[in-house]
């Protein structure tokens, strides 16, 4: 029902991205903004394109973040090497199971979620799919909103390695793994910013 | 709010237009950028792998898949990246893989081990793995055959590859305190360890490898000595009480150390692999060689309480050998039990008395055996005896010795062992000699013998009798006769009777007599004209000199 109401588009209007002015749409390309001369646009540049390429170069990465390890942990007598995976489970098996749920809902199933959501929204968007529009688009917000919290392990190695130097007893260091790690959450934050989600409600294919 | 909007194009702003800036989608640059990154991941992983290799250890201990390095000379060479345990549980198989650069170390003579703090006697060894954890070390070989299942140690080797030094072998009748890693002394230093050691074939000794370190390995000579230095020698001689060890190390851990027999000796260097003997102790290994070992057997009509065996077996009392075994035996014929006691001896501990005899035996055309030379010496009556070493204890020696007129035995040369005769131990010769004494003592008359005394007593009695009461009053009178005249003969020569002052009288006369005769030959030896001048008158005295002539002639 909501889909029945007008877009701007529709109505030969277009909005300021910074001033937040809104002008009459002429169909001209390369329009500017009257007030703050900065560029308009009816929808997100690229949007599609942007999104998958930055979406794909994400799953790249996130393959070598789970693959390598992200963090030493070096004590008296032991030497760590853990991958993200390796470090669940051994939370798990260490009698942190809180932490390990956290741990794993936070560095893989997140991410995992980000991308199927991302690539759902992708493609349901790309075929003018009807289908749940405004779930959808909660859909997105939730990804948005998400988006840096899924950093939590990057956090955790970053405050440890800061934290816990004691020279042979105990030391934490970060290994490739978390930059992997790093890249892929940058990467499917721009990805969901480079979405526009007023594609979710374009009956039709608007790519600009 | 959406449904307050109204559409009212006219008054709204219209946007500029500019020229349109790059628009190439540079962005697919991120996923191609992204693909290349994990290419060169795998294709760096590709390139750096190397041959993977299976380990077999008696534990997983300490190995951690994915984490566990193997290392050499401490660089990282490779890492485990699993372990199983084998299908048949007795040992668990560890998959290494190596890296790129160590694909030389999967030849057939690498060896493995794990390296773990190890706490032993002999010192700590792997501390660093304290905190590293444990690692799998290597040692390369020099073989290029490939190969990619291996065993490996369960301990650390003693020697690795290329170290310089040279390995010994050892024999001994047994191991001692020593193991695997045990130290090597020469002059209290330490110069090597045992690297192994093994049960002869024949199960009746161990063979020891021990490995000396180079350049120190050419002090062990051809006539070098070694022997076991475990343990505290402790000595009680004439000096007090000596205590003699290696290092506290090998009052624990035990030890080898070896030297060289005072005195000239050969000191060409060993070569590689050459054996020696293990001696118990310093003092035996620097003794003479023993030489070959004999068996030989003596049976004894006696009970041999004491003698034990290992009790010392002496000729002449010079230590010849020891005894091995004591049994029981029954005698059909004599209905007894005699002792068949074994023992070995070692001939060559005579020194020159031995040569001597050889040479003798040769030169008789005898062989040089033991029972060829024992013969002669067992027609001279050399007999085994068994004496006591210690009054307090009753311990029993075994002593070769010549007995004074020793029975005649057959002997025969040819038997095997060799058996010497016996005789009866000196305290049973004691009991022996005590009992035929006390049987001449038995026979001895006492009864006749007390009569005839008693008889002859009585003889004596009377005749005293007669002596006291006829003999002695004419000897008294006889005495006092010869009293007497030796009164009269005392009188006649005293001081002053009349025959001693004649006498005195004619000696003077005579004396005077000779001196007036004397000063007339005196006379007339200086003036012989007075036999026919007569006599002269004195000549004046000569005037006395005036002393101060003297003095002058003496004045210088
Ligand atoms: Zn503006």
């Amino acid at each position: 029902m909501s889909a029945d109401l007008p877009r701007a588009d529709e109505l030969g209007l277009i909005g300021c991205h910074v001033c937040g002015l809104v002008c009459r749409d002429t169909g001209a390309e390369h329009a500017h903004c009257p007030r703050c001369h900065s560029s308009l646009h009816r929808r997100k540049t690229a949007s599609y394109s942007r999104t998958w390429a930055l979406l794909i170069a994400a799953f790249i990465f996130y393959i070598p973040a789970n693959v390598l390890p992200i963090m030493r942990t070096a004590s008296v007598g032991d030497i760590d090497d853990n991958t993200i995976l390796s470090g669940v489970i051994e939370l798990w098996v260490k009698g942190s199971p809180d932490l390990a749920v956290i741990v794993f809902t936070a560095s893989i199933m997140v991410p995992v979620l980000k991308f199927l959501a991302l690539v759902t929204l992708l493609w349901s968007s790309h075929r003018a799919s009807p289908w749940a529009r405004r779930q959808r688009s909660k859909l997105y917000r939730l990804v948005e909103l998400i988006g840096y919290w899924s950093m939590l392990d990057v956090f955790v190695v970053a405050l440890l390695t800061a934290l816990v130097q004691f020279g042979v007893l105990s030391l934490v260091e970060p290994l490739p793994g978390v930059v992997f790690f790093g890249l892929t959450v940058v990467l499917t934050m721009f990805a969901s910013m480079s979405f526009d989600p007023r594609l979710i409600w374009d009956g039709r294919e608007s790519d600009d | 709010m959406t449904d307050q909007q109204t559409p009212s194009g006219g008054a709204l702003p219209e946007p500029i237009v500019r020229k349109p800036r790059v628009n190439a989608s540079f962005v697919w640059l991120i996923p191609v950028l992204a693909a290349l990154v994990g290419l060169s991941l795998v294709i760096n992983a590709w390139i750096k792998a190397g041959p993977t290799i299976t380990i077999s250890f008696q534990s997983a201990e300490g190995l951690d898949p994915g984490k566990t390095p193997v290392k050499y000379k401490n660089v990282v060479i490779g890492r485990v990246t699993s372990v199983t345990l084998s299908k048949d549980r007795s040992h668990v198989t560890a998959k290494v893989s190596l890296e790129k650069s160590a694909e030389g170390f999967a030849t057939a003579d690498t060896r493995f081990w794990v390296v773990r703090p190890r706490i032993g006697l002999g010192g700590v060894s792997g501390i660093d793995t304290l905190l590293s954890g444990a690692f799998i070390g290597a040692d390369v070989g020099e073989s290029k055959e490939t190969r990619d299942e291996f065993t490996g140690l369960e301990e650390p080797p003693a020697v690795t590859h290329g170290a310089p030094g040279k390995t010994f072998k050892l024999h001994t009748d047994d191991l001692g305190s020593l193991d695997i890693g045990s130290p090597v002394y020469y002059r209290r230093i330490q110069v090597g360890r045992v690297v192994t050691y093994q049960l002869d074939k024949d199960g009746k000794g161990v063979s020891l490898q021990i490995f000396i370190d180079g350049p120190n390995d050419e002090f062990v000579t051809k006539s070098t000595r070694f022997w076991n230095a475990s343990g505290v020698d402790v000595s009680i001689g004439a000096d007090g009480v000596k205590l003699d060890t290696q290092s506290l190390a090998t009052v624990l851990a035990g030890g080898v150390a070896f030297g060289s027999p005072m005195g000239p000796h050969d000191e060409t260097p060993a070569d590689q692999g050459a054996e020696y003997r293990l001696f118990g102790d310093q003092a035996t290994a620097m003794a003479p060689p023993d030489g070959e070992p004999k068996y030989i057997r003596m049976r004894f009509d006696q009970s041999l309480r004491g003698l034990k065996v290992d009790a010392p077996v002496e000729f002449l009392g010079i230590p010849f050998g020891r005894v091995v075994s004591i049994n029981l035996d029954f005698d059909e014929k004599t209905q007894t039990f005699p002792v068949v006691v074994g023992a070995v001896v070692y001939p060559q501990r005579l020194g020159r008395a031995h040569d001597k005899l050889v040479a003798l035996a040769r030169e008789r055309g005898d062989d040089a055996q033991l029972s060829q030379m024992m013969g002669k010496l067992i027609e001279h009556g050399l007999r085994a005896q068994a004496r006591s070493g210690n009054l307090l204890t009753g311990q029993l020696y075994i002593a070769l010795d010549f007995v004074p007129k020793a029975p005649k035995v057959a002997y025969d040369p040819a038997q095997k062992p060799l058996e010497i005769p016996t005789v009866p131990g000196s305290f049973d010769r004691l009991q022996e000699q005590l009992a035929e004494i006390v049987d001449k003592i038995q026979k001895i008359p006492f009864d006749s013998i007390g009569k005839n005394v008693d008889a002859t007593l009585a003889e004596l009695n009377r005749t005293l009798k007669q002596v006291n009461g006829d003999v002695l009053p004419e000897f008294k009178n006889t005495l006092q006769g010869a009293q007497q005249t030796l009164g009269n003969a005392n009188n006649a020569l005293s001081a002053d009777s009349p025959l001693q002052q004649n006498l005195g009288g004619t000696m003077q006369e005579l004396q005077r007599t000779a001196r007036s005769l004397r000063v007339l030959t005196d006379y007339l030896g200086s003036h012989p004209d007075a036999l026919l001048r007569g006599r002269r008158a004195d000549a004046p005295p000569p005037r006395a000199e005036p002393p101060a002539a003297t003095q002058e002639g003496s004045k210088p």
